[in-house]
């Protein structure tokens, strides 16, 4: 049971799978403690979520196409927003908190960053699962048409959440007015981000336009895939892949910035 | 072993950037014992931090060729609403413990039984104190970092928190910063001392004493 010295890569990297791991449990422990049905709020929050938005939509009744029933198409769209709008948000002041950790040399920013991550990714990925399951038994929704076209959009949303957590996180780090004006940011990106519309609907000099927004793509993509021909998708992979990696890369090298700056009691 | 390279720490200041360390450089081969001797504000605590990796060098380089522990007695790493059991196994999975095998070590050592089911936040600062001086202890370390010598407990325990420390772990590593020469008298080897960010190394422990003294009259 002796701590380990740093030595190769896989043993770093195994260093790093079971602190982000530690992490993971400790954040769960914590935010959903041991009471009533504990760490199942982890997907029941966004599920609730995704379900009241369902509800108000089908009361409403706002989806123009007549060949989507508003239910999948609320149920595709917010899990979406809820896949990267929560992983985004949970990174901001994610390390202030946490400070004292910085006292376990193994345990670093990035590691802190990655864990909220994958509890946010995970949480929205179960609850999508999970409503897109239920519905489908209840017949309220067809099964979708490509299954792995579905996983491929969500995949590049999910990416796009931890790319700009990273970026945003480590920002609002350095500076305490990334919080202040990202929230507001956020909110104005929720309606461009497709979940109530899609491209096809829109006259074809504003999808050129809407397009540039980064999240419209993957949901396209995760639409297609769920919806196959009776909807006609717009998106481009290449544009979504680069700026994804860009922002992953972008957020890094904020995080090494940050990380120079994190100062424990 | 533990190399610190040339390193330098930088702090923005609102009068401007204050050099806390300039150019440190020192080693600690495994099993050796130093002693950093400083006054108030003479960089130790930053220099602790920056050993156990919780702060980064502005400039310079940290190698840690053997692990080593976070500041000894220092309770900050916990989590306040979670319990001590909880708090243990988090220590335990971010160093590659054995829960089942620190557990009755820490009922044990920090004599807290019952308690560790309890939140940290019910605890008193020396119960506190006991947990974090025995969870420390559940992990083995090649190098252990102590910042002051610290007084957990009553006497009793802090003989006992002694035995544990610097008997039966006397073949590790050690840095001990105090500002109270007897302290690093008793257990250190080589000794240095740190004065308004600059260190300088004495093998011989008298030297280092009346260079202290004269810096800090």
């Amino acid at each position: 049971m002796a701590a380990s010295a740093p030595a190769s890569f896989w043993r770093s990297l195994a260093i790093q799978r079971r602190v982000i791991f530690a992490l993971l449990m400790r954040e769960v422990i914590t935010r959903y403690g041991r009471h009533n049905i504990g760490f199942l709020w982890l997907f029941v929050e966004p599920m609730l979520f995704t379900l009241f938005v369902t509800g108000l939509w089908s009361l409403l009744r706002t989806s123009h196409n007549p060949g989507i029933p508003v239910a999948a198409f609320a149920v595709t769209g917010y899990s979406s927003v809820l896949v990267w709008r929560n992983t985004m948000l949970r990174c901001t002041s994610a390390i202030t908190p946490n400070l004292s950790l910085m006292y376990h040399s193994n345990v670093r920013v990035f590691d802190i960053f990655a864990s909220r991550v994958v509890l946010e990714i995970a949480g929205a990925s179960i609850s999508f699962i999970v409503l897109a399951l239920v519905f489908t038994a209840l017949r309220w929704i067809a099964p979708p048409a490509d299954i792995l076209k579905v996983l491929f959009g969500w995949f590049m949303l999910a990416w796009f959440g931890a790319g700009l957590g990273f970026a945003v996180g480590a920002a609002s780090e350095l500076s305490e007015i990334v919080e202040k004006i990202w929230h507001p940011l956020s909110y104005v990106m929720l309606p461009l981000s497709g979940v109530a519309f899609m491209v096809d609907w829109l006259s074809p000099s504003y999808r050129a336009v809407v397009l540039w927004v980064p999240m419209v793509n993957g949901l396209e993509i995760l639409r297609e895939g769920y919806f196959g021909d009776a909807v006609t998708a717009y998106y481009n992979v290449e544009y979504l892949a680069a700026f994804c990696l860009s922002m992953t890369f972008f957020g890094l090298a904020l995080i090494r910035i940050a990380s120079r700056r994190v100062q424990p009691q | 072993m533990i190399v610190l390279d040339k390193v330098s720490k930088v702090y923005g200041t609102r009068g401007g950037s204050r050099t806390v360390l300039d150019r440190i450089s020192l080693q600690v081969a495994r099993g050796e014992k130093i002693g950093i001797l400083g006054g108030n504000g003479a960089g130790k605590s930053t220099l602790i931090r920056i050993i156990s990796g919780a702060e980064m060098p502005s400039s310079g380089h940290v190698h840690h060729g053997m692990s080593v522990s976070w500041p000894l007695a220092f309770g900050g790493g916990f989590q306040g609403s979670l319990t001590g059991r909880d708090n243990l196994r988090f220590i335990c999975r971010v160093y590659g413990a054995d829960f089942d095998t620190a557990l009755p070590f820490v009922e044990e050592f920090s004599e807290l039984r019952g308690y560790l089911r309890e939140p940290l936040k019910n605890y008193s600062a020396g119960m506190r104190a006991r947990l974090a001086f025995a969870i420390s202890m559940a992990i083995e370390f090649d190098c252990f970092l102590i910042d002051e010598v610290m007084a957990v407990g009553d006497a009793r325990f802090h003989e006992k928190c002694h035995i544990e420390l610097f008997e039966k772990r006397k073949d590790r590593a050690m840095i001990i910063v105090s500002h109270v020469p007897e302290q690093v008298r008793t257990h250190c080897n080589t000794l240095y001392v740190l004065d308004q960010g600059h260190i300088k190394r004495f093998d011989n422990p008298d030297e280092a004493y009346e260079h202290y003294a004269s810096r800090n009259p």
